[in-house]
């Protein structure tokens, strides 16, 4: 069964470099602009998996990290932060509200998929 | 796989653009006495995005000043300094030299290094200030881990060890296999901005390098130095024991050495947080306990930590759902309406536009044709056709709503403009922006903004008095200048206002003579302000590098004309000057009544029109020498002869036995006598100017369902010229 992702960034930019580069791993997509967003499409679309950027507008990745570890559906799936913040601070911020795991922002697509696999396979 | 990074460049540069813009937006906004907490979260954030995306596209010299910006803004909203308004300055430059990198990235053009550093310097002793002023404790580690990650940048206070960070020695190995030597020694800079270095093979003649590193910052940060130069199959980062480096080092998350991070989140839990199936790629990592991390997915016992965290996370259940609901209040002010829409080229939108036009040129010939054919038998086509009729406007409606874009893209440029020229000019100046949602074609909003510029600045140099000035007339010391954009009829109306000296009748009276123009004191003030339109035409006393050199208003003038719009000038000395222009909302099709002269057709525009009538022969009367006039509803109105304009031989020379078409334009009425009256079209524009010539009382032609051409009155010209006849 192909694996479902959802893609948080508010950066437009990178949120399509993520998505084409998942898709060309044999992925399934879906975009969210901030945390909001993100919240509503992860009430409609089961996933396999989260990336999300921390520093958004309306909602930032921790408060989304919150909300979907409350949700029945969300409490065990991956979810992984993509932040160009690696301080300690952020880590241990991102561990308290139910994150799986961090990725410092700047990436390169190869590192990306590396640690996806890792989690989800 | 690999991916080509440039195919997403694009799209980095047009959010980078918007981004810069948006930043500038909330500067301008900013006010430097009691800034506001969510105008610098939405600065430091569009910083920070450009920052993110810089640094991975590799624009370096982009990520070194949104990093300088971001530092800054970081304490600023945070409180650590408080908000200045050279800082302002500062960040408003910073923004101008990030959009010239990024034109430079684009091909276009080439930024200053030389201005860039200028700037990152103003910034940096900026930022510096504020730890000598700064009462509250200097930032958390977030500093020193930031200044790594951008490892161009030197931050000094990145070296200051924090209380809580332990002073760390790691041991580095790695093969320096296809690094050119200059990046060697780039890299060996960039580790000693970290810490202190130290050779442990120094006499080495192979690839291979071994060093010693101590430093405050976490393993994570000297691997990312090592990572940005060094393949990482071949690095190897582990920490140093004094007694045997190499025997007896571990690896770093499992000895005793670590970071206070892991150290922290991998207490008591040490053996479930294994990195053995991971190579040592920081860069990334996983919460040991955490849900579905790798490692330990189904690991029961979690660490007091994870415990912790989940307790308190459905603690808070309430009060964090009350939290969401005001969130996604925020979320309805400030629509996402990225997700739902698309980039499209103007190219595309502009030839549908055209697709249109001739498909509405070739509904209105079939609908000629079918008119021939009896309802009745061919009731079938004729329902066809009222239905295509029908879809065709709905398409060219919404086509024509594609091109349409708020006035506030070009609003939103004066802000600045206003900032700037003020402060040059030593004025207080407020703009007040009205009106920004009003939709204008995207022609329009293109070709506006230079005149519109023009007004703004003009109101400000000669409309805005000094705040001395005004003190002594009794004005509040700020100046105001508005901009007002507003549909009425069929034209948009855009106002510039201020509320300054206003037009000094006397002193454009006595100018115009000066320069030997027909001028007398009788002239309406009207009259008087359209004097300013001349070429040439100023009476600043001083000519200033903002303006007064006279050249201008023509321009102006004529480039609003050009646009089929009129501009119009509204003062009172002393209390301010309005001037208002008019423009016709699209440019390419429009609603129109046809109309037959003798054998000529024409369109009469719509908008203009308010009834059509056969009068009764008692309504006409002649003024004495002044032409006729058409009693209306107890109105008298002017009769305008279209076929004593254009010279035609009409079917019919007795006003009452045509038909009237009454026009109001500018506030004035007029009767336009024509033969008959044909039906109502849309019908595609197609300038006059551009295939032939510009003519008196025509704003351009048509073809008509049965290819002819009809020519389109200037519906405004006419009424106006009527108006000069009577008056």
């Amino acid at each position: 069964m192909v694996k479902t992702i959802l893609a948080v960034d508010d950066s437009a930019s990178i949120r399509q470099m993520v998505t084409f580069t998942l898709k060309g791993a044999g992925y399934e997509v879906i975009q969210a602009v901030d945390g909001q967003d993100a919240l509503d499409k992860a009430n409609y679309h089961q996933v396999n998996l989260v990336l999300t950027d921390i520093n958004m507008p309306r909602m930032d990745g921790l408060k989304l990290l919150e909300l979907l570890r409350k949700l029945a559906n969300y409490k065990n799936i991956p979810i992984l932060i993509l932040t160009t913040e690696s301080g300690d601070e952020m880590k241990a911020k991102g561990r308290a509200a139910g994150a799986t795991g961090w990725l410092v922002k700047p990436f390169d697509p190869k590192r990306l998929l590396e640690v996806i696999g890792k989690v989800i396979g | 796989m690999s991916t080509d990074l440039e195919q997403f460049y694009e799209i980095f540069f047009e959010e980078s653009s918007e981004l810069l813009a948006e930043m500038e937006t909330c500067l301008l906004r900013l006010d430097v006495n009691s800034p506001d907490l969510e105008d610098l979260n939405a600065i430091f954030r569009a910083a920070h995005s450009i920052k993110g995306g810089a640094g991975t596209f590799g624009f370096t010299d982009m990520t070194e000043m949104t990093h300088m910006l971001e530092t800054l803004l970081d304490k600023l909203r945070k409180g650590e300094l408080k908000v200045r308004s050279e800082m302002i300055d500062a960040f408003l430059r910073a923004g101008d030299v990030i959009k010239e990198q990024l034109a430079g990235h684009r091909g276009e053009g080439q930024a200053d290094p030389a201005v860039a550093a200028a700037v990152c310097g103003e910034l940096k002793k900026l930022s510096d200030e504020t730890q000598d002023l700064s009462v509250v404790a200097p930032t958390p580690q977030e500093e020193p881990e930031e200044s790594s990650e951008i490892n161009q940048v030197e931050t000094e206070i990145a070296e200051l060890p924090t209380e809580d960070t332990a002073k760390n020695i790691f041991s580095i190995e790695f093969l320096s296999t296809g690094v050119s030597a200059a990046t060697l020694d780039h890299l060996f800079e960039n580790l000693k901005h970290l810490g202190a270095l130290e050779n442990l093979a120094p006499t080495n003649t192979s690839d291979s390098y071994k060093l010693k590193l101590a430093t405050s910052n976490c393993e994570e940060d000297v691997w990312e130095t090592l990572a940005f130069v060094v393949d990482p199959v071949n690095l190897k980062i582990e920490t140093f024991v004094a007694e045997d480096a190499e025997a007896s080092a571990a690896v770093i998350d499992h000895s005793d050495g670590t970071t206070k991070n892991t150290e922290s989140l991998a207490s008591g839990n040490e053996d479930d947080f294994s990195m053995a199936d991971l190579p040592p790629a920081p860069g990334y990592g996983f919460f040991p306990g955490a849900p579905a991390a790798p490692s330990d997915i189904d690991a029961p016992e979690s660490s007091p930590n994870v415990g912790q965290q989940q307790n308190t996370g459905y603690g808070k259940n309430e009060s964090s759902s009350s939290l969401n609901k005001s969130s996604s209040k925020n979320a309805a002010a400030s629509s996402a309406s990225e997700t739902s829409s698309i980039r499209v080229s103007i190219e595309k939108v502009d030839q549908m536009i055209n697709l249109v036009g001739e498909l509405v040129i070739t509904q209105a010939m079939l609908a000629q044709t079918v008119s021939q054919y009896d309802p009745v038998l061919f009731e079938k086509l004729h329902s066809g056709m009222s239905q295509l009729e029908r879809n065709t406007r709905d398409l060219q409606e919404s086509v024509m709503s594609i091109r349409m874009m708020p006035i506030s893209f070009v609003f939103s440029r004066y802000p600045r403009v206003v900032r700037d020229l003020a402060a040059k000019l030593n004025k207080r100046v407020e703009l007040k922006t009205v009106g920004e949602n009003t939709e204008l074609d995207k022609g329009l909003i293109e070709k506006i903004a230079d005149p519109l510029t023009h007004l703004v600045r003009n109101s400000l140099d000669h409309g805005i008095e000094v705040a001395e000035k005004r003190a002594a007339a009794g004005k509040p010391a700020h100046g105001t200048i508005t901009l007002r954009a507003f549909h009425q009829g069929g034209s948009i109306v855009i106002e510039v206002s201020d509320d300054g000296a206003g037009l000094n009748r006397g002193k454009i009276l006595a100018k115009a003579k000066e320069r030997g123009l027909p001028v007398h004191d009788g002239m309406t003030d009207q009259e008087v302000w359209a004097l300013i339109f001349e070429a040439g035409f100023s009476t600043a006393d001083q000519v200033t590098d903002v303006s007064g050199r006279g050249v201008g208003m023509d321009v102006v003038k004529r480039n609003i004309q050009s646009m089929g719009g009129r501009i119009d000038i509204e003062s009172a000395l002393g209390a301010g000057t309005r001037i208002s222009i008019r423009l016709p909302l699209t440019l390419a099709i429009l609603d129109g009544l046809s109309v037959t002269v003798g054998d000529e057709m024409f369109i009469v525009p719509l908008n203009y029109i308010t009834e059509s009538l056969q009068p009764a022969a008692a309504d006409i009367k002649t003024v004495s020498g002044q032409g006729r006039v058409v009693q209306v509803r107890g109105e008298y109105l002017p009769v305008v002869a279209l076929h004593e304009i254009f010279n035609l031989r009409p079917k019919v020379t007795n006003v009452h036995e045509g038909i009237l078409v009454i026009l109001e334009a500018e506030g004035h009425k007029a009767a336009l006598f024509v033969d008959d009256l044909v039906g109502q079209h849309q019908v595609v524009i197609k300038s006059l100017e551009s295939n032939y010539r510009r003519v008196q009382g025509v704003s351009g032609a048509t073809i008509m369902g049965d290819g002819k051409v009809a020519l389109i009155l200037d519906t405004a010209a006419l009424v106006m010229a009527s108006q000069q006849e009577i008056v």
